[in-house]
């Protein structure tokens, strides 16, 4: 219910419009996060370059682009780990996210826990840098263990648990504090079918409940299946913001055709850019809509076989937006990292 | 007085670091060897030296071989057991022979084979001495006193002899005071180099595991930067209380052959005291460098390269503050206080040597104004560079990902 919430409030202001608006303080209170005019700049090169973004409290929200885009750099912003050269943000209300730390968890790209800490350990020291006293960290960290099937590790070192195990520890540990903004980078990385499906879930139980969830990914198909809202970034610039449907409705949908008749006066009302493959047809819907189409191949006897047509994925939203290339350059992240786990396998 | 709630959460923060650095590297094996290190050689020197001193005294226990006539050899005995209190270190002496009148001894032969080291031979009235020429030099004097009073039949009277002892010389308190002073200075030195490169490893190992990324998202830079500080200074203390009270329980045990060093002139205690501050100040000083430097390198061999212009610099401001022992009242020894690398060395040196105080106070305050501003240029840096991105770079990648205009 929240989530729809969310989505008509995005819809009625397009997030990226919405910055040009004088902003209220009644729309900066329903954002977890806004960020306006990111610039971050390393020895010349210019990693993120304007970035604005609105992320509703309550939302899942994904930064979509292929490595080296400048998703991590802006998370990185936004948690505060770094300043931005030029911009401004404002976190859960906050200018400076590192005073509101304990409201927020960040489970980064490469996670990393400390070797030789004990997992309950590791959980009870991540929940002491956001605030939780030491001895009721502990007593949590043995808890979310004990609830997520791993009690029996409570008292293993890092070291000697298996990578999957460990990863689970750290998210663990993002969440023991039950933060109300949770930030991912690239939080399915290196994660099997099985750990992706349990993070998921995770995810899912977390927007449910309230928290904010943001991630990175640079796979389309978990953005489209979780988010409310994505920002596509590419070349350190966020071309789209906003909810997923408004990304797929920047296409028309596709109409695939097959008619007894390859031809005929009926043709007249299809668009430019209708093509023939086999023996279908395959052109964007008319602006006009579909009726128009129907009567016209019905009065000219088109002899209609099949008709389908089909609202674009994210994926081809993302070419539209983000163009060929970053595409591509998406795809082949996404391959890599397939190919990685096949390694691993 | 109440600090500011930011304030709380910054020491709040720097807490939950320094205890988990000071606890991960306390309760380490290689902490463990860490400590053990420097007592290795205290007990191998005091083992060696122990058994060194025994052997020593063994072998050079010598005993004089005595062939008088008739028993002039047994008094000469007598004399000797009476007189070895007054005259200390006298070797023992045993009787080999008692030669009638016109019986000779043939000495070279004896002390060629046995473990005699002289022979007396001659007569009480005109002794003769065989031996080399140390022993000879050496037991000269005793035999002519042994002898008369052999002679006399022990009837003379020996007056008791009052001491009036001095602690030391001025000359040789000086010296002492700049043994003590050097000894200070190379301990300061020493230490500050071992935690200033721990912190560094320290802090390289936390990047290589990617925890920096989530420390850096949950606290300030500048808590995180204070907390590491801390925590190896906590280490530090450590590993002096160990050193401390082993180096006092073996001087305690009698290790005769420990070096005790002269009392500085603040006393010892009040310079123990500044010589934690120096340390406090020096560390604190060289570890902001060495973390600043840390949050630029990603691997030890980058750690080596970067730190290595720190580490000569410590090296220089080392041989300053020695040579402006040497040189008090120079203006080297003033550039040495002024600098604030090499003001703790220098300054404690000074509390070895003077017993001024205030030069300790202001050099405090100064070093302190120091170390406030090094930190906070040194965690800004850190900020800056320790979570530096790593974005795709190449002409080719930043073509294949720009969107669009």
């Amino acid at each position: 219910m929240k989530m729809d919430a969310t989505s008509s409030f995005l819809k009625e202001r397009p997030v990226v419009a919405m910055f040009s608006d004088n902003r209220s303080t009644e729309s900066s209170a329903e954002l977890a996060i806004e960020a306006r005019g990111l610039v971050k700049r390393f020895d010349g090169f210019t990693a993120v370059d304007g970035v604005d973004l609105a992320v509703p409290r309550g939302s899942i929200f994904g930064i979509l682009g292929p490595n080296g885009a400048g998703k991590t750099t802006t998370l990185r912003m936004l948690l505060g780990i770094i300043d931005p050269d030029e911009g401004y943000r404002r976190v859960l209300g906050h200018e400076r996210p590192t005073e509101i730390a304990r409201r927020i968890g960040y489970l980064p790209e490469e996670r990393g826990l400390y070797p030789s800490m004990k997992a309950y350990e590791a959980i009870a020291f991540l929940a002491a840098l956001r605030g939780v006293p030491l001895k009721e960290g502990r007593k949590r960290g043995r808890e979310l263990l004990e609830e997520n099937g791993l009690g029996y590790a409570a008292d293993r070192q890092i070291r000697q648990l298996s990578k999957g195990m460990a990863q689970q520890v750290q998210l663990l540990g993002t969440l023991v504090h039950q933060p109300e903004l949770v930030v991912f980078d690239e939080p399915f990385s290196g994660l099997d079918a099985l750990n992706q499906g349990k993070l998921e879930r995770v995810i899912r139980d977390l927007a449910a409940r309230g928290t904010t969830v943001i991630f990175s990914t640079h796979v389309i198909a978990h953005a489209e299946r979780m988010c409310d809202s994505i920002a596509i970034i590419a070349g350190g610039k966020v071309p789209f913001a906003g909810p997923v449907d408004a990304a797929r409705d920047r296409l028309r949908p596709q109409v695939r055709l097959e008619t007894r008749d390859l031809d005929g006066p009926w043709r007249a009302v299809f668009p430019a850019d209708a093509r023939l493959e086999g023996k279908f047809w395959h052109f964007t819907l008319p602006e006009t809509g579909v009726e128009p189409l129907l009567r016209a191949l019905i009065e000219g006897d088109a002899g209609i076989l099949s008709l389908s047509i089909e609202r674009p994925g994210l994926h081809d939203a993302f070419v539209a937006i983000a163009g060929e290339a970053a595409a591509r350059a998406l795809e082949e992240n996404a391959g890599e990292e397939n190919a990685g786990q096949e390694e691993m396998r | 007085m109440l600090l500011p709630d930011a304030m709380t959460e910054r020491l709040r923060a720097a807490w939950v670091i320094a205890r988990r650095d000071f606890v991960a590297v306390v309760f380490s094996k290689s902490f463990i060897f860490f400590l053990l290190g420097p007592l290795f050689p205290l007990v191998i020197g005091f083992v060696a030296g122990s058994i060194g001193a025994t052997v020593q005294r063994d072998l050079d226990r010598p005993v004089v071989g005595v062939a008088l006539p008739a028993h002039e050899g047994d008094r000469l005995v007598m004399a000797r057991d009476a007189m070895a209190d007054k005259l200390g270190g006298l070797p023992e002496f045993v009787v080999l022979d008692r030669l009638r009148a016109d019986e000779r001894f043939d000495a070279r032969a004896v002390l060629r084979n046995g473990r005699i080291a002289a022979v007396v031979g001659g007569s009480l009235a005109a002794p003769i001495l065989t031996g080399t020429r140390e022993r000879v030099g050496e037991l000269r004097g005793p035999l002519s006193l042994l002898a008369a009073r052999a002679q006399a039949g022990g009837a003379e009277t020996y007056p008791p002899v009052k001491v009036d002892l001095l602690a030391t010389s001025a000359a040789r308190e000086r010296d002492g005071r700049v043994l003590t002073a050097q000894a200070g200075q190379v301990l300061l030195f020493l230490l500050t180099m071992l935690l200033a490169g721990m912190v560094l490893s320290n802090l390289v190992e936390e990047k290589a595991n990617k925890i920096i990324e989530v420390l850096a998202a949950s606290i300030p830079m500048d808590a995180l930067f204070l907390g590491k500080l801390f925590a190896m200074l906590g280490v530090s203390l450590a590993g002096i209380a160990v050193w401390g009270t082993g180096y006092g329980v073996l001087v305690l045990a009698g290790a005769k052959s420990m070096p005790v060093l002269a009392a500085p002139a603040v006393g010892w205690p009040l310079f123990l005291t500044l010589g934690f501050l120096y340390f406090a100040m020096a560390y604190l000083l060289l570890g902001s460098i060495f973390l600043a430097i840390g949050g630029m390198a990603n691997t030890v061999r980058e750690v080596q390269t970067l730190s290595m212009p720190a580490t000569m610099m410590q090296l220089v401001v080392f041989f300053l503050a020695s040579f402006a022992l040497a040189r008090p009242g120079s203006w080297i020894e003033t550039v040495s206080t002024v600098f604030p690398v090499s003001s703790p060395y220098t300054m404690l040196a000074h509390a070895a040597r003077d017993t001024a105080l205030w030069p300790h106070l202001v050099a405090l305050i100064w070093q302190g104004l120091c170390v406030v501003l090094m930190i906070r240029f040194g965690a800004r840096l850190f900020r800056r560079t320790v979570m530096k991105s790593g974005p795709a770079r190449g002409r080719k990648a930043k073509k294949a990902i720009t969107a669009p205009a």
